[in-house]
């Protein structure tokens, strides 16, 4: 007998009406045959599932999690989800070492950061890539993220300017790129932020928000730093703050991973966490910002929209945002998963897939020929610039660039 | 015996249901020349149409002794001899507050006593096994019911009555008895595909034909007074609960909800119906409310579970008295001894009982019919194993066969257990789904067209769950159509088919048609008439 506490499914994979044009649009279906599509591994396995949880595959394990079925869903399916939640439901396969390496961001980071400059150095040479690929399966092409030697967070204590003479007032959750690997957005986010009338403040310290650890497999972790982070977000949002991010994943995963997958209530936060762009672009529209730019700046850039900001329905705000800069020449590229999904491209056994996936968009990048790209999250940054050469910046990036002060 | 011609036979069957399957295996596995006739195809009446409930004899145990103590053996046989159709789920009796819970101490009592094994649980301990159950309950009993695949038995029987020299003949229909005097030699039938009239010979026939029984007796000049009463179920489209859940009171409309396969199924109600309506039920308004309503009060769940279909079967009751519900009539066998009873020789009528104690109605017809042949053959039916049904659980039979099954591997190794191993599923063509909501591959399908006598499209659901899942054939019906085109060379009989089969699951859907199932039904409406043309010409 099977318990039915473990076959009973909370999704609505009961409104699927069998279009499959979830399939159609899924990146992995055409790069990968032993996937067997999001239609047969979400809506259509969930019910084999509640039979007979035997019918769990593992290769339900190559889903990028890019939400791209849900946004194709005609039917509001939580196509994504359902499969997620299946994994951590059903899977047998724990996380091997490799797995938590990469999970573990900012464990990582707290460990490497101090020895930045000789991690840094390790990490770049093909040696230690050749050792990584044959001892951790993490695929040899891959360059790990540089660790920075000071981390955002004590430059922001020690160095940043004096935040309170800001009448108005945003916590910025930074995320575990800008706190460990590059310090640069987040003091462009500063940047901006101070010019456009708005002081900014931490949280009272922040966890990775668990997204590299949900698609590892490593759902209690991720459970302990969504409930932390929901608790200290909450302190924020009660003192009457917006909180503003920089990362286009860290903000999907805290306003919709943490219900729908982790089963963490964030009700009371989540309608005011926002990325930043997003918060610029309606100031701005409303009137109630207006920022200053040079008068001469030139670039040639093309935007890409990474899959949870399409899920977010967001990417509009970076692009309007991005259009506002004078001497902008703008290329808004075709919507194509890049491949990285997080940790899922550094995985060996997932490069060739990876790569397939992302080549029609590096394949339009050379055709547009840019000054560089760029994209609202870290994970695409990195896949862009290894397969194409350019440089990846942040949205914010460019306007504290543009901004004339 | 080697000069016989081969329109003589030991034993004459007629009905494809349940009983004549399980009559036909045991005379055949008794040494007995036998052949079945069917008007239709297997397991068209009350076979395919119940809760698929693997009884464990509770629901009777106060009304009717008899059949609750048939039911606790035949169950405790089917899990031996059926395994790859059977589901062990358990099953719950519980008592709601508007429920006498002084009841559940008579039920208990009468369980025990029937010898099945009753035992009251911590309505808590209910909720935490089956978290779908009414949270309000106040009583809970565990019960060994279960839950049965009907046509996978029903078809399992008629295998391996044909692995032991039994003939069937599907679509054939009986238009007389050829009778000497008062004696039935034999019957004259038409093959309903071609029109063709047969006759074939045998010193005894034994009528199986559940409600149309009645009609058949009636052809050989014997009457039974037969009750005709319809229960209509609903399908829902997932497995809602996976315990068996009835209410502990006296047997009443729509209180047994039980899981099956990839669904669950609530029902049933009973209504008296004239013998013109048995061959075209329906389920009306009132019977959907009824199921929906009292449904929810096993697991309020179903009340917003999407529904996929409604049906309705006709029980084989033998009218004993007036009871005008039909209820109180034993659900007990009939088996009746037309030389004796009649007059009339070599005519035998196995009527009454239910899908649960088939096997024992065919042990009692096959020892009438053995002891008129004046064979001395003991049945063995109870303990053989059907074929398919020789392993375990589908996750140890697929992983011996495959081992490390893919999804349609394991999915076929659920439907035909060990027999999975001889349906051609290695490489990728065949392991391609045609249905997938059920997982059908093609192999499982070219399997089924190539053996197991399928005619169309209706027929091939029975052997495989093609067009049973959420879609309703919406995907799988086109795909199926094709191999049977392909199989069978002949591309406008398939178009037809399709029509029909499209036609056949609407049916199903109309009396629930609303939310998602409508939607659903609309999207195959515009992909059949508008994308594929299937109404053009």
């Amino acid at each position: 007998m099977t318990l039915q506490e473990y076959t009973s499914s909370s999704h609505n994979f009961e409104e699927c009406m069998k279009c499959t044009v979830c399939t159609a649009y899924c990146p992995v279906v055409p790069a990968n045959p032993k996937y067997p599509g999001p239609k047969q591994a979400g809506p259509d396995g969930e019910r084999l599932r509640l039979k007979d949880p035997f019918f769990f595959e593992e290769t339900l394990k190559y889903c990028l999690n890019c939400k791209r079925c849900e946004v194709a869903c005609p039917s509001g399916v939580k196509v994504a989800d359902i499969i997620q939640a299946a994994r951590i439901r059903y899977s047998k396969s724990k996380p091997k070492l490799r797995d938590r390496i990469l999970a573990s961001t900012d464990f990582m980071g707290t460990l490497a950061r101090p020895f930045a400059p000789v991690v840094n150095g390790m990490t770049g040479l093909g040696a230690t890539k050749a050792v990584l690929d044959a001892t951790f399966a993490i695929d040899k092409h891959r360059t790990f993220p540089k660790y920075a030697f000071k981390g955002f967070e004590s430059w922001f204590r020690k160095e940043a300017p004096d935040q309170s003479r800001f009448p108005e007032q945003v916590a910025y959750f930074h995320g575990c790129y800008v706190n460990y690997n590059f310090p640069q957005l987040g003091k462009d986010f500063v940047k901006v932020m101070n010019a456009a009338g708005i002081g900014v403040s931490l949280l009272d310290k922040e966890k990775c928000c668990g997204v590299a650890m949900i698609s590892n497999g490593m759902i209690d972790g991720a459970k302990k730093h969504a409930a932390h982070n929901v608790a200290v977000l909450g302190k924020a949002v009660e003192s009457g703050k917006k909180i503003l991010t920089t990362s286009s994943t860290c903000t999907f995963t805290m306003r919709d991973e943490y219900p729908e997958l982790l089963g963490i209530d964030n009700g009371k936060v989540r309608d005011s966490i926002t990325l930043a762009t997003r918060y610029l672009y309606e100031k701005i529209v409303a009137g109630e910002v207006k920022l200053p730019f040079k008068k001469d700046f030139h670039a040639k850039i093309a935007y890409h929209t990474p899959c949870h900001m399409e899920k977010l329905g967001w990417g509009v705000f970076s692009i309007g945002l991005l259009k506002m800069i004078p001497g902008i020449e703008l290329t808004v590229l075709d919507s194509n998963c890049c491949g990285i999904a997080g940790t899922y491209g550094f995985k060996k056994e997932n490069y060739e897939v990876s790569q397939a996936i992302g080549k029609p968009l590096f394949d339009q990048i050379a055709r547009v020929a840019p000054d560089y790209v760029a994209c609202d999250c870290e994970t695409c940054k990195w896949q862009i610039e290894m397969s194409t050469g350019l440089e990846v910046r942040n949205p914010i990036s460019v306007l504290a660039e543009a901004l004339d002060i | 015996m080697s000069n016989r011609k081969d329109n003589e036979f030991d034993v004459i069957i007629v009905g494809g249901g349940i009983t004549g399957a399980g009559t036909a295996r045991d005379c055949a596995l008794r040494g007995l020349n036998v052949l079945l006739i069917e008007r239709h195809d297997i397991a068209t009446g009350a076979t395919g149409r119940n809760h698929g409930l693997l009884h464990s004899g509770a629901r009777y145990a106060v009304t009717d002794r008899e059949s609750a103590t048939e039911c606790i053996e035949e169950n405790m046989i089917l899990r031996r001899i059926a395994r790859h159709c059977v589901d062990e789920t358990d099953g719950f009796f519980i008592t709601l507050p508007e429920d006498d819970l002084a009841y559940q101490t008579k039920f208990v009592e009468s369980c025990t006593a029937a010898g099945i094994r009753a035992e009251i649980i911590d309505p808590k301990e209910a909720i935490r096994l089956e978290p779908s159950v009414n949270p309000d309950l106040i009583g809970a009993v565990r019960v060994p019911d279960g839950s049965v695949d009907p046509f996978r038995l029903c078809a399992a029987n008629m295998l391996d009555a044909k692995l032991h020299g039994a003939k069937i003949l599907v679509y054939h229909e009986v238009i007389e008895f050829i009778k000497e005097g008062d004696t039935v030699r034999g019957v004259r039938v038409r093959d309903n595909r071609s029109r063709e009239i047969k006759d074939f010979y045998a010193p005894v026939t034994v009528n199986a034909a559940g409600i149309w029984g009645h009609h058949v007796a009636a052809l050989a000049g014997a009457n039974i007074g037969m009750f005709p009463a319809k229960g209509a179920l609903l399908i829902f489209a997932h497995r809602v609960n996976s315990i068996v859940i009835n209410r502990c009171r006296k047997p009443a409309n729509a209180d047994i909800l039980v899981p099956g396969d990839t669904v669950c199924v609530i029902g049933t109600t009973s209504t008296k119906v004239p013998f013109e309506e048995c061959d075209n039920m329906y389920v009306t308004p009132d019977e959907v409310d009824l199921l929906l309503t009292e449904g929810a009060k096993l697991a309020p769940a179903l009340a917003t579970t999407r529904i996929l279909r409604a049906y309705a079967g006709v029980r084989p009751l033998v009218s004993a008295d007036n009871d005008p519900s039909g209820r109180n009539i034993s659900r007990g066998i009939v088996c009746l001894d037309h030389e004796t009873r009649d007059g009339i020789k070599g005519f035998v009528s196995i009527t009454g009982g239910k899908l649960m104690t088939y096997r024992l109605m065919g042990e009692q017809a096959a020892d009438l019919v053995c002891k008129k042949l004046n064979i001395n053959k003991k049945c063995e039916t109870a303990v053989l194993p059907l074929p398919g049904s020789e392993g375990g659980k589908t996750e140890e039979v697929s992983k011996k066969i495959w081992s490390v099954p893919s999804a349609p591997q394991k999915a076929a190794a659920g439907r035909a257990g060990t027999r999975a191993k001889v349906i051609p599923l290695d490489n990728p063509l065949d392991q391609a789904l045609v249905c997938e909501c059920e997982e059908v591959s093609s192999g499982e399908v070219r399997y089924a067209l190539d053996h197991l006598e399928v005619d169309n499209l209706v027929d091939l659901r029975r052997r495989t769950r093609v067009g049973m899942g959420t879609c309703q054939g919406g995907l799988c019906a086109c795909r199926a159509a094709g191999m049977i085109a392909e199989a069978r060379g002949c591309a406008e009989k398939a178009e037809a088919d399709l029509k029909g089969f499209l036609n056949e699951r609407w049916k199903g859907m109309y009396p629930i048609a609303w939310g998602n199932t409508l939607r659903e039904a609309e999207y195959t409406q515009w992909v059949y008439n508008y994308v594929l043309g299937l109404n053009e010409q």
